[in-house]
């Protein structure tokens, strides 16, 4: 029998604010336990919430920027439900008419495009977090309540774990491009939980679907599905029965493990929020959003393609991060060539930053510096050795390259009529080198560049010194 | 009509529970409450709006600033039992994080 | 001092030309207090200390002269949150309570000079009409101990019409000021929702909460008002409008005033002696110039159910936070958070709270919702509705603020649908949203019997001319609650 995969993403994303969606408290990371939070925070009772246009509108251009229709007319609702990391037993999100609805994201696998369809999108808060220990209590910090989440509800488009791969890295890179969001798996502030069924081909119905929860990394969402595949297919060609399940992923054993088995919906019992008036959105602030979008990442690989003639894999890599891309533009516009830049970005620019653990936005390095450096190499005043030296010294300090050349003098020299004096000399006192280079000895040639080298302290262009050496040894 | 059982699984929404007795009460008081509000059936509603909220406010929101954060300390007042600035519950069972 | 035969206004004139000092009268206050509240038992705590300290300051900085509530105790109903101040809604489950915060109306009776002498007495959560339902103790009518006050503000009523205070907040969700006022033959006030911040009150049902005043005279309500009223950003309800001087229109004429007077108010149910009292009020205010003619208020008897449904259904939720994690009540012995939740809640709330818990979970739960809370949002439009039309010929409408005078003790407690029944007359206002008041109109087997008065959106001015003239007719306050 043969079978048909469907599966479903939900994805959070913490949005980038100040202060919380529903609280003046700020949003931080990493503080002492409950120091971030006030009396909303806790729900004490009497508080009031009250709504971040900032976040409200972050959402909008997530929406946007997902291609999704934003809901003019909508209001918040409450989704009840007890649990200790949410201190007011509901959570304020919108159910009923969420911000956005209808969007798409377009993914690429082994070569073949595909549409992803966004069945919705909406605001709400983040809850606090719950730790577990193993003396028979569970402990309670607030200092992520609150904090403004966009909820990303995938359509049933998605048909393997590897689309459900590709499609989680498109939306991460769209997103990211936003600046909504930092969207970092790892640190939290993007979440993606995943629900998958089976069917045999033909079947019209989808078949029970299985939930895995708390992945953090894209591969573990893959591997995971991947697992619940395999397993699904096993189940149903036994001649059993998937059951609905919420199952977590362990990357060490490598497969999924039961949490617990559902038993019908559960009830939230959603109602619209009364302590929140309704939000309109204006086509003026749509525009606005819009107006306001930076270039999304697919845009700027055409581009960079196309105009610049980078590689379509240079391309890619180039637009993991904004932060990436709006560098290599930059660089571009301060007169870099494209193709040079494209190259000192992939490759000691990341190396560097890979090895230290850094960011770009972390380093010393300007876009005027590696274009300026990229220039000098061009126009031969530096050699690609030299280069090095470098770009040592302007990504970790803020110098300017041109000046620190001429400064420490590592400007290369090319001009024949200062080098052919040098040339000659060496020649006179090595009779010997031309002598082993005339009977065929190549490797004498080297000697004699060496010495060249060092009376010129490692400036001479190589190229220029070669060309004067061979003419020089031709007239003996 | 509503039923005893469907009163003992409402009781479980709400995280409430009663001795046989007092279900059995609840229900009957339940039932006669609802009953009061079967009357609504005999309002034509089609087409009616619902209304949430009285005040016809909308789009009150505010900028995105943060005000300092409340004392630890202060929040912690209330607390039935803590560890450092943690508030300390017995152990959740059985249930992950949504 | 004589809470009987002052004002506000008298009360300031002593305390401006220092005939009296903010610490004589808080003295005074709680001297009274020892005395009546036994009998009464309209207060949860009395803030002896805090209210002595917050006089001294007063009378140190010197009586604000433009500000007559500067130097004089007020009472707080114990579901408006007080700094420091045990806060308890009347619940078992904030027994404990001291909260971090004040509530805005705290922050600005303070502000204004007004002194915090104590927390009243109220049905749990504000749940309830006779006061019967306080975790701690029932108060008695001011007229008749045997009984109720009225609810939820019972204590805040009592207080004032005891002569314990000259004014009290109270909140009005379903008649939950104006009841008691009437109960008690004093004042009460319910302004437009979104008039007054609910930031600090502790919610019972969102859309319909409103703080108040309870006061004996007319112009003292206006003047608590001026101090209350106004937006807050922290209560995103709140009307955005400005906040008149509320007592402008005291004394004005009521001549060509638009009256009416809804059949459904005089009908089934309400009592031939009370109607007798509201027919005779119209009268006296066509006598004053105003026409009063009978009108009709069609989806009048469907606000109870609809009100129910949603005020139950937003409480459900807004109770869930009463959990003994943060704050409040956790119960003994609890080993897992089931317990903890299961246990505090079934322990820490009291029977009429479960009630309307349950019926609000059930209301909003799957496959119920439906037919249950939208069918009443829905009812809740048409009741609106019925008022816009009247409203657009009409400055005011007027009727009895209960069926029937204030009951016995007892005698409705274990009857929900009876209880819930007796707010008929009040109820529609809040899910309108409107400004109303109850004044005294008179007396029936010697209870007091209360005329209330609907405003417009906002139009608390108009409610107060009127109210203020229907005063000055009536000698009503002369006589003094014996207490029996
Ligand atoms: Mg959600
Ligand atoms: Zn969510």
């Amino acid at each position: 029998m043969n079978f048909e995969t469907t599966i479903g993403l939900e994805v959070h994303v913490e949005l980038k604010t100040k202060s919380k969606m529903f609280s003046p408290a700020p949003v931080t990371y990493g503080q002492e336990p409950n120091t971030e939070t006030n009396v909303i925070d806790w729900g004490f009772p009497g508080v009031l919430p009250s709504i971040n246009r900032g976040a409200y509108q972050l959402g909008i251009m997530v929406a946007l920027a997902l291609h999704a229709d934003v809901t003019r007319e909508t209001h918040f609702d409450r989704k009840n439900y007890f649990y200790p990391d949410n201190p007011k037993a509901y959570q304020i999100t919108q159910s009923e008419k969420p911000l956005g609805t209808n969007g798409w994201v377009e993914i690429e696998v082994n070569g073949k495009k595909k549409k992803i369809g966004i069945a919705e999108l909406h605001v709400e808060e983040d809850a606090g977090k719950n730790q577990h220990e193993d003396d028979g209590y569970s402990y309670v910090d607030l200092n992520r309540q609150g904090t403004p989440l966009v909820e990303i509800v995938s359509k049933p488009d998605i048909t393997s774990p590897e689309e459900a791969y590709a499609y989680l890295e498109t939306l991460r890179q769209i997103v990211q491009f936003t600046g909504a969001s930092d969207v970092k798996m790892e640190e939290g502030s993007m979440r993606v939980d995943t629900n998958l069924s089976i069917r045999p081909i033909g079947q019209k119905h989808l078949g029970t679907k299985t939930e895995i929860k708390n992945l953090n990394s894209f591969v573990h969402v893959r591997d995971g599905l991947a697992f619940e595949e395999k397993r699904q297919q096993s189940v149903l060609l036994s001649g059993g029965e998937v059951r609905q399940e919420t199952r977590r992923w362990d990357p060490d054993a490598k497969e999924t493990i039961l949490m617990r088995v559902k038993e019908g919906a559960d009830d939230y019992r959603y109602f619209p929020e009364p302590d929140l008036p309704p939000v309109t959105v204006s086509q003026q602030w749509i525009d606005e959003v819009q107006a306001s979008l930076p270039q999304p990442p697919a845009e700027r690989r055409e581009h960079y393609i196309q105009d610049w003639g980078i590689p379509a894999y240079d391309a890619g890599v180039l637009t993991q991060t904004k932060e990436m891309s709006d560098f290599f533009e930059a660089t571009v516009a301060q007169g870099a060539d494209a193709k040079q830049a494209s190259n000192w970005l992939m490759g000691e620019v990341s190396g560097y930053l890979n090895a230290k653990h850094m960011e770009l936005g972390q380093v010393a390095l300007t876009p005027g510096h590696l274009a300026g450096m990229i220039k000098l190499i061009g126009d031969g005043t530096i050699s690609s050795k030299m280069a090095k030296k470098v770009f040592k010294e302007i990504i970790q300090h803020d110098t300017d390259p041109d000046h620190w050349v001429r400064e420490k003098g590592l400007i290369q020299l090319s001009d024949p009529a200062k080098l052919t004096p040098i040339i000659t000399a060496v020649l006179d006192d090595n009779q010997q080198s031309i002598d082993d280079f005339k009977a065929g000895k190549d490797r004498a040639i080297g000697f004699l560049v060496g010495q060249i080298m060092k009376q010129t302290h490692g400036q001479a262009n190589p190229k220029v010194v070669n060309q004067i050496l061979m003419a020089e040894i031709k007239k003996r | 009509m509503i039923s005893k059982d469907s009163v003992a699984h409402v009781a479980g929404l709400a995280k409430l529970q009663f001795s046989e007795a007092d279900l059995e009460k609840y229900t009957d008081q339940l039932a006669e409450i609802l009953d009061m509000v079967e009357q609504l059936e005999q309002v034509s509603t089609k087409d009616v709006p619902v209304t949430t909220q009285s005040i016809h406010l909308a789009n009150v929101m505010r900028p995105d600033v943060a005000k300092p954060a409340e004392p630890v300390a202060e929040l912690l007042k209330n607390v039935p039992t803590k560890k450092g600035t943690l508030i300390q519950v017995p152990a959740i069972i059985d249930k992950e994080d949504d | 001092m004589d809470y009987f035969k002052t004002s506000l206004d008298q009360l300031h004139e002593q305390l401006r030309t220092g005939k009296l000092t903010s610490q004589q009268l808080v003295d005074e206050t709680l001297a009274g207090i020892d005395k009546i509240d036994p009998d009464v038992a309209a207060f949860l705590a009395i803030n002896a200390d805090g209210a002595k300290k917050q006089a001294a300051a007063v009378d140190a900085a010197g009586i604000d002269a433009d500000q007559p509530l500067s130097g004089v105790p007020i009472a707080i109903k114990d579901n408006i949150v007080t700094k420091g101040v045990v806060t308890t809604a009347a619940s078992k489950i904030l027994a404990n309570f001291n909260p971090i915060y004040n509530a805005t109306v705290v922050e600005k009776l303070a502000a204004a000079g007004a002194i915090n002498v104590g927390k009243t007495n109220l049905d749990e959560f504000a749940m309830g009409s006779s006061t019967e339902n306080s975790a701690f103790k029932t108060t008695k009518n001011a007229w008749d101990y045997t009984r109720v006050p009225g609810g939820s503000s019972g204590g805040s009523a009592a207080a004032v019409a005891a002569g314990e205070v000259v004014a009290a907040l109270g909140s009005d969700t379903g008649g939950s000021i104006r009841q008691p006022a009437a109960f008690n033959g004093i004042v009460g006030f319910k302004p437009t929702y979104g008039r007054v911040s609910r930031w600090g009150l502790i919610a019972f049902s969102s859309s319909l909460d409103q703080i108040g005043t309870l006061t004996r005279n007319v112009k003292d309500a206006a003047q608590v008002l001026n101090v209350i009223a106004g937006h807050d950003e922290r209560d995103s309800t709140t009307a955005d409008t400005p906040v008149p001087d509320y007592t402008e229109r005291i004394g004005q004429a009521i001549k060509g005033m638009k009256i009416a007077l809804p059949k459904e108010y005089l009908g089934k149910g309400v009592d031939p002696a009370v109607a007798d009292k509201i027919k005779a009020a119209a009268k006296q205010l066509e006598d004053l110039g105003a026409t009063v003619t009978e009108v009709s208020l069609p989806h009048t008897q469907y606000a109870v159910p609809a009100y129910y449904i949603i005020a139950s259904s937003e409480a459900s939720s807004n109770l869930q936070r009463f959990d003994g994690i943060r704050y409040g009540f956790r119960a003994k012995d609890v080993h897992n958070i089931e317990d903890v939740y299961v246990r505090s809640r079934s322990e820490g709330f009291g029977p009429e709270v479960k009630r309307r818990i349950m019926l609000g979970t059930f209301s909003l739960s799957a496959g119920f919702y439906d037919a249950y809370f939208k069918k009443a949002g829905q009812v809740r439009t048409l009741i609106t509705r019925d008022f816009e039309t009247v409203f657009n010929d009409y400055d005011l409408i007027i009727g009895p603020t209960t069926p029937t005078v204030a009951f016995k003790i007892g005698e409705k407690v274990t009857d929900p649908v009876t209880m819930y029944m007796n707010d008929i007359l009040t109820i529609p206002v809040n899910l309108a949203g409107l400004p109303a008041a109850s004044v005294p109109a008179g007396f029936v087997d010697g209870m007091p019997v209360g005329l209330q008065l609907i405003g417009k959106p906002f139009a608390e001015s108009t409610i107060f001319q009127v109210a203020a003239a229907f005063e000055a007719q009536n000698d009503y306050l002369a006589q003094i609650p014996g207490g029996k």
